[in-house]
């Protein structure tokens, strides 16, 4: 689906073939309209309003287990609650993918770790990031400990919250970033 | 305001340069609009309006000077674009087993689907390899050499004749099997066969050396693909528990079962590293841990020592068996040699891995000096086997003197007997049939052999691994449960762990048998092709049905380097032996492409002597002159030198630049914190100066925190809503307040010195 793809027949929008954005396929129409058949419609042409809500997409089998899963469909949303009209959910898997650059996916995990979304990790996201990962299996003098560590490590202008400058410093150099944060669908 | 052209006149040429420029920034939006972090709709109306905007100026542009031209080319521009796109979409549907790999990935993790991406780069690179090695030797051989039984080398001697059809011969790659393309006894040493006068000898060394030379490349180009990809691997230390925290959730996890481990792992790699932030160095008894490990080390090398000794031994006692009556051998004796290689394959990892209990390390470097041992064990089998390959190889050399005299010896005595009984001088050559012929014993072929034996060996013992340690395993804990005093599945036995090291080297140690054999038994890389085929499968299979995935996700860092740079020491290691038997062994004299010839490469000096034009030679001839081969060796190593040098000067800025970022990130949060500095030595200057306030204020450079050291630089703008922090004073206030001066020159504040 990470193939630049030309304008399928479900889709119809001008013939642009020559288009590199990454226009959708008939893969992510069926995955989408399989979320919710009696609310996407086949035929895409005049552009509905559908927005698919938030439960049926955290459900798909390819976010069901990852704690982050709330966080990331909020991100994609319009309007924050997690509603993802087809838009979104391409953008979403697009982002998402294998071949998406790296400048990409650090701007939008820097988003989905924003738990309050005030454009920084405080030391509050940062605790939710780790209860979410552990599921609650530290104790609090030691998430605290964690939580301080971590904003040493990466706060670079002394705020004691990571700004998306610092995120993305730290981030630039983790080996795993790449190969973990990746949905293939 | 783009200008409009009008279809009366045409735009004057700046307008025309303009409008040039708004079209190729135009254009360039649609290239980057990707990788913008837009929703789908902003960048829908967007494309939708740079390409209405270049459609209709691009045609424009063209007006008047050669329109036409102009826009044959931006159409064929675009059917270049679409072209490639398509070939780019083709390519991707092209791989192979992609559902499998994500199957496995989704309940196993990363790591263990790195084992089978790296499987299936083995298959590519393979299938290449046969394609030079059956498209340039065996099929031509087949359709244009001569076929079997017409020449003694292909046929097979009368005495075989009879059991050159069962099993146990076939098995042990005797009979027909030894007379095929498989092995290198099979090939004609024509300088030319068929229609198309293909030089096959020629061809044939020059596969054998491109092998290599194709393998070596390949490596080389992932190798330094992966080390571009892995973030410059820089201090491990510096960021552990951030990593830990945004990084170690793997997002291709779709299997709870698979994701309560991840959880588990998570947890307690956290609590390690809390644990190790606040360990004191305990310090214990240092020197019983040394001793424990001197102690290690010895057994693991007499371990080493016996094993390499016991192969030794067993092929000397398999040249002994090779000259006896193959009837009396039990399959034991004939099999010897590669039962061994596979049982110390098999049974020396755990007893390394329990040896090594004794030496106590952090897991990771306990984890690397396994590797390390494992790799040591296996070049020591293998090495020790080559050496003892040898010792073969000169005995039969040696025998081949023999037997060539007794060729001579009897075809003279033909001529006599004819010439006397016939009292001729003519003597019409000796008409014998090609299964009756007296035969040299064929080095070569017998290389072949055992290289085959033993791929054949290691695959089945592999198989019959996964099957009795996996399948069998997992049957008996799963069935024999319910009637078994403890919990099978937690307890003992439970289920196996996919042994991602174990198999990797496997894979990597079988590559370089398969790159050592492939000169002495062509067919050797068809039948590697199908082991890697029927593994994928397989191992899939029984991943996925037997395995569980790993409690403690490890991972040696940087691993996948790790594992080429190994492939790239076995690649190395591998074409020694048969560029050594190239260049000094010399060829049997009846059997191969080389044969007749003194030494192998004779047949690149015969082509260029006789077919290539007589300037190429008199090139050759220069170019072996030791007065030119010196200098450009000299050349070599001085070019050699100087990028050594430049990349050391490279290293060198990066830790200078480094020191700098951390000092002005020290510097940014002790001025934050207001305090005057944190360099120790500048503190201790501070200190010894008579006057603070004659210290001037910090140069303005340092400060501004537009640029962060390691921002995001270009391309990401994130809307700021909320700004930092309050802001705080610019200088650190170390003067009473001067008098009043007039509008300042320059906006930087008061002169140094001039309070």
């Amino acid at each position: 689906v990470c193939r630049e793809t030309t304008v399928e027949s479900s889709m119809k929008r001008d013939n642009k073939p020559n288009c590199p954005v990454l226009v959708p396929s008939v893969i992510l129409h069926s995955r989408y309209r399989e979320l919710a058949p009696h609310l996407v419609p086949l035929d895409y042409t005049n552009n509905p309003d559908i927005r698919v809500p938030l439960a049926l997409i955290v459900a798909m089998p390819e976010l069901k287990e990852n704690p982050f899963r709330d966080r990331i469909v909020e991100t994609f949303s319009e309007d924050g609650h997690g509603n993802l009209s087809f838009n979104d959910f391409v953008d979403m898997f697009s982002a998402l993918c294998e071949t998406s650059p790296r400048e990409l996916k650090t701007i939008y995990a820097f988003k989905i770790y924003d738990f309050n979304r005030d454009s920084f990790i405080c030391k509050e996201d940062l605790r939710k990031t780790l209860n979410k990962l552990t599921k609650g299996d530290l104790t609090p003098e030691e998430v605290t400990l964690v939580c301080d560590k971590s904003i040493e490590e990466a706060d670079l202008d002394g705020d004691s919250k990571l700004s998306f400058s610092d995120f993305e410093n730290m981030i630039s150099k983790a080996p795993d970033f790449l190969s973990n944060f990746h949905v293939r669908i | 305001a783009s200008p409009v052209a009008r279809d009366s006149s045409f735009p004057s040429s700046g307008e025309m340069a303009a409008l040039k420029e708004e079209v190729e920034e135009k254009k360039k939006l649609i290239a980057t609009l990707r990788n913008k972090p837009w929703r789908m709709k902003r960048r829908l109306t967007l494309l939708k309006e740079a390409q209405d905007f270049v459609e209709k100026f691009e045609g424009a542009l063209g007006k008047g000077k050669g329109r036409k031209l102009f826009a044959f080319k931006v159409m064929m521009a675009k059917k270049l674009i679409k072209l490639k796109r398509d070939f780019e979409n083709f390519k991707t549907a092209c791989i192979p087993w992609e559902g499998k790999i994500k199957d496995v990935e989704s309940h196993f993790g990363s790591s263990v689907a790195s084992y089978f991406i790296f499987l299936r780069w083995m298959y590519g690179l393979n299938m290449v390899l046969l394609g030079l090695m059956f498209g340039l030797v065996v099929v031509p051989e087949v359709l244009m050499g001569l076929p079997y039984g017409s020449i003694p080398r292909k046929t097979v001697p009368r005495e075989e004749q009879a059991t050159a059809m069962d099993y146990s011969t076939l098995t042990d790659f005797e009979g027909y099997f030894k007379y095929s393309i498989l092995f290198y006894g099979y090939y004609n040493n024509e300088r030319q066969i068929g229609l198309l006068k293909f030089r096959l000898p020629l061809s044939y060394l020059l596969v054998g050396v491109g092998i290599f030379g194709y393998s070596l490349m390949v490596v080389i180009r992932t190798m330094a693909r992966n080390a571009n990809e892995g973030g410059d691997g820089g201090d491990e230390g510096d960021f552990t528990f951030s990593w830990k925290m945004f990084t170690s959730w793997d997002y291709l996890i779709g299997n709870p079962e698979t994701a309560d481990n991840k959880y588990a792992s998570i947890t307690t790699s956290f609590k390690e590293s809390i644990v190790d932030e606040q360990m004191n160095q305990k310090d214990e008894n240092i020197h019983l841990r040394r001793f424990l490990r001197v102690l290690a080390n010895v057994l693991i090398l007499c371990s080493l020592g016996g094993s390499g000794y016991l192969i030794y031994y067993v092929v000397k006692r398999s040249q002994v068996f090779a000259n006896m009556n193959k009837d009396d051998l039990t399959w034991m004796e004939k099999n010897e040699v590669e039962f061994v290689m596979s049982l110390l394959g098999l049974v020396c990892p755990p007893l390394f891995e329990a040896i090594a209990e004794l030496e106590d390390y952090h897991p990771r470097i306990a984890l690397k000096w396994q590797l390390g041992r494992i790799f040591a064990l296996f070049l020591g089998n293998l090495y020790t086997f080559l050496f003892a390959l040898f010792d073969e190889v000169n005995a039969k050399l040696e025998s081949e003197k023999d037997i060539k005299n007794a060729t001579i010896l009897a075809l003279n005595e033909y001529a006599a007997n004819y010439s006397s009984y016939y009292n001729t001088t003519n003597v019409p050559p000796q008409n014998v049939h090609p299964a009756d012929v007296i035969r040299g014993p064929c080095w070569e072929t017998a290389v072949g052999k055992e290289f085959v034996k033993l791929t054949v060996s290691d695959i089945q013992v592999t198989y019959l691994t996964i099957l009795v340690g996996d399948f069998l395993r997992a049957v008996i804990v799963r069935f024999l449960n319910y009637c078994w005093c403890w919990d099978l599945e937690a307890g003992f036995p439970s289920y196996g762990e996919f042994d991602i090291s174990g198999n990797v080297l496997g894979l990597i140690f079988n590559q370089g048998m398969i790159w050592m054999g492939a000169f002495y038994a062509p067919g050797l890389v068809g039948l590697n092709i199908l082991r890697l085929l029927s593994s994928m499968y397989y191992q899939t299979w029984a991943v996925m049905c037997t395995n569980v995935p790993h409690e403690r996700v490890f991972k040696a860092s940087g691993s996948n380097n790790f594992y080429m740079g190994l492939l790239l020491l076995v690649l190395f290691l591998s074409l020694l032996p048969v560029v050594y038997t190239i260049m000094t062994l010399s060829p049997s004299f009846d059997c191969g492409p080389f044969s007749g010839q003194e030494k192998m490469y004779d047949v690149v000096m015969e082509t260029i002597d006789q077919d290539l034009p007589a300037f190429i030679g008199n090139i050759f001839v220069y170019a072996t002159n030791p007065g030119l081969i010196m200098p450009a060796v000299l050349l070599m190593v001085l070019a050699l030198y100087y990028l050594n040098a430049v990349s050391k000067g490279y290293q060198q800025a990066n830790i200078d630049l480094k020191k700098k970022m951390q000092m002005a990130r020290e510097e940014e949060k002790n001025r934050r914190n207001n305090k005057d500095s944190t360099n120790q030595v500048m503190k201790d200057l501070e200190d010894l100066l008579p006057n603070k306030s004659l210290i001037p204020p910090p140069a303005e450079e340092d400060r501004s925190p537009k640029v962060k050291p390691g921002a995001a630089g270009k391309g990401v703008h994130l809307q700021r809503d909320v700004s930092l922090a309050a802001p705080n004073p610019r200088d650190p206030v170390t003067r009473d307040p001067g008098p009043r001066r007039g509008p300042p020159e320059n906006a930087r504040g008061p002169q140094p010195g001039q309070d």
